[in-house]
């Protein structure tokens, strides 16, 4: 929501106005309307609804017996929590090492190759088919491929989550890069600008909405592709454990693995929300 | 002005200028026999009938784009491409959002690797009322002010020719004539060599002292209007009948060039 104002007419509350603004998916103003000042009333509200929702649900299968294997109550999700933690402490550190491996190496191939192609039309459209059957193609599928080509070490997990970023990455940064604003960039040029600060100060900050969006969608897929592939490749890791603990029906374990990994989500999340607030709330 | 602490003001030529572009449907026929002759400190206007080429002759004599044929000369020297002596000022404020006020100012200087002139600066946002604005982001300031800050980021480096592309068509009435007359006040203080195109030709009478009417396919220049008004000129001057009567012999000069059905010979 833009709040263009006449001059020496005062703004009334425009902050406001933007932290309701409606903003959709991939929309960056979700990013800038941050929800900055959280009044004690809001604050309150919400620990009411979460403790209502757990207690909730803590009351319920306790009334209806429900068994542990079938869902566990949330006290024993958090007792087991506590209690195995030691034990899968490790399990979170593989998962974290494979993940921040995979995701750099396809976070930077897909901005790199979305900054280059970008620049030629051509080369473009000659890549784009690839890059949308990657996209498509659902890179736990070829986690078995890859366990028989690199073996059931680190490998084959790091690749699948780089393939599973970069892409994602790549198909964002490209959207913001081909956003040119001719204007902006003959500005530039009218002060002698060579094709690198061309790049580097004008393309590069217009692009920046886009490909903080594609980063923070590669890191969730990324995450679910590294999670997936340890199901799959077990052993070690924490998708590994999710397998190991359903399979001998340890559920609150299971559970209590599944609240490590959605806490890992939110965290990649709010550290997005962060970085967008930080380095283009201009767009607001 | 005080801060006005370059070289002075220059002598702009465009010498049998001439443009062609090649497009999807073929070639367009863009400039053809431009000659414009702008003495030193001079204020003029480039009018004319829309799609007449004005945008493409002023980025030609900016530097922004080379000419077909002919050539662009500042004070004899040949300009091949962007010049530190020709300041640009483009269709609405043209701010990059990303930047505060004072780093949009500052940009051509990040861009040449020059120390900017912090004070010139201060001065220039003191003059056009943006004192204290430099931190703010553009998105921040209504559109008058935006415009106000471009001006300053064009006078920043101290060019000697300041090109104007249809700047305030975005404005809305009020500011429009501010920006009018905070023109005019920088061009007297300065004496810069000022080229505005616009679409107003009330704006073009009220702001310089000679109009080139250009004509359209190919764009060339047809007449040119001097316009006598003393200055400083106040903003009641367009209630005159004289500057009415000049309004409208340009207005009619421009629709002369086109059929009656509108569209353009």
């Amino acid at each position: 929501m833009s709040t263009k104002t006449l001059d020496k007419i005062p703004e009334f509350d425009a902050s406001e106005e933007v932290a309701h603004g409606a903003s959709g998916v991939g929309d960056m103003s979700s990013f800038a309307s941050g929800t900055g000042k959280r009044s004690a009333a809001e604050f309150a509200a919400i620990l009411l609804v979460a403790v209502v929702v757990i207690g909730g649900l803590e009351a319920y299968l306790r009334i209806r017996d429900v068994p542990d294997y079938i869902f566990p109550t949330p006290s024993a999700i958090a007792s087991a929590l506590w209690s195995e933690f030691p034990t899968i402490w490790p399990h979170l550190v593989d998962t974290v090492f494979q993940f921040a491996i995979g995701y750099s190496i396809g976070a930077a191939v897909g901005i790199l190759l979305a900054a280059t192609i970008t620049q030629a039309p051509f080369a473009e459209k000659i890549i784009a088919p690839y890059i949308l059957i990657l996209v498509t193609t659902p890179m736990l599928a070829l986690v078995p491929l890859l366990i028989l080509n690199f073996g059931f070490g680190y490998a084959p997990r790091v690749i699948a989550c780089a393939l599973a970023v970069g892409p994602m990455v790549m198909i964002n940064s490209a959207t913001g890069f081909r956003r040119v604003d001719l204007g902006k960039i003959a500005l530039a040029r009218s002060y002698g600008a060579t094709t690198l600060q061309t790049f580097t100060k004008v393309r590069v900050p217009m692009a920046m909405p886009m490909i903080i969006v594609g980063l923070m969608i590669g890191a969730i897929f990324g995450l679910l592709t590294t999670v997936g592939a340890e199901m799959t490749a077990g052993g070690f890791g924490l998708g590994s454990r999710l397998t190991n603990y359903s399979a001998v029906l340890r559920m609150p374990e299971f559970f209590a693995v599944l609240v490590i990994l959605s806490t890992f989500g939110i965290l990649i999340y709010s550290f997005f929300f962060w970085l967008g607030q930080r380095l283009v709330g201009w767009q607001s | 002005m005080s801060a006005s602490n370059g070289s002075g003001p220059a002598r702009f030529a465009v010498v049998d200028g001439s443009k062609f572009y090649e497009t999807a449907t073929g070639r367009v026929h863009a400039l053809d026999g431009i000659d414009l002759d702008i003495d030193a400190g001079e204020f003029v206007a480039i009018v004319g009938p829309s799609g007449c080429g004005k945008t493409t002759l002023l980025w030609a004599m900016s530097g922004l784009h080379p000419l077909s044929g002919g050539e662009v000369r500042l004070d004899g020297e040949k300009i091949e491409g962007p010049h530190p002596k020709i300041g640009m000022m483009f269709q609405d404020a043209n701010l990059l959002p990303w930047r505060t006020i004072q780093k949009n100012i500052e940009f051509s200087f990040e861009i040449t690797k020059r120390t900017p002139d912090r004070r010139r600066i201060d001065e220039l946002l003191d003059r056009v009322g943006l004192d204290g604005c430099g931190p703010k982001m553009p998105n921040e300031l209504s559109g008058g002010m935006q415009q106000r800050a471009s001006i300053v980021r064009a006078l920043a480096f101290d060019p000697d020719v300041l090109l104007m592309d249809e700047p305030f068509g975005a404005l809305d009435a009020f500011t429009r004539d501010d920006m009018n007359v905070l023109v005019e006040r920088i061009w007297l203080e300065t004496q810069k060599t000022i080229i505005l195109v616009t679409h107003s030709i009330p704006e073009a009478v009220l702001l310089s002292n000679k109009v080139h009417v250009m004509g359209a396919r190919p764009g060339r220049m047809i007449s040119e209007f001097d316009i006598p008004f003393e200055r400083p000129r106040p903003l009641e001057l367009v209630e005159t009948r004289e500057f009415f009567d000049l309004v409208n012999e340009i207005k009619a000069e421009i629709r002369h060039q086109m059929t009656p059905d509108g569209t353009h010979v």
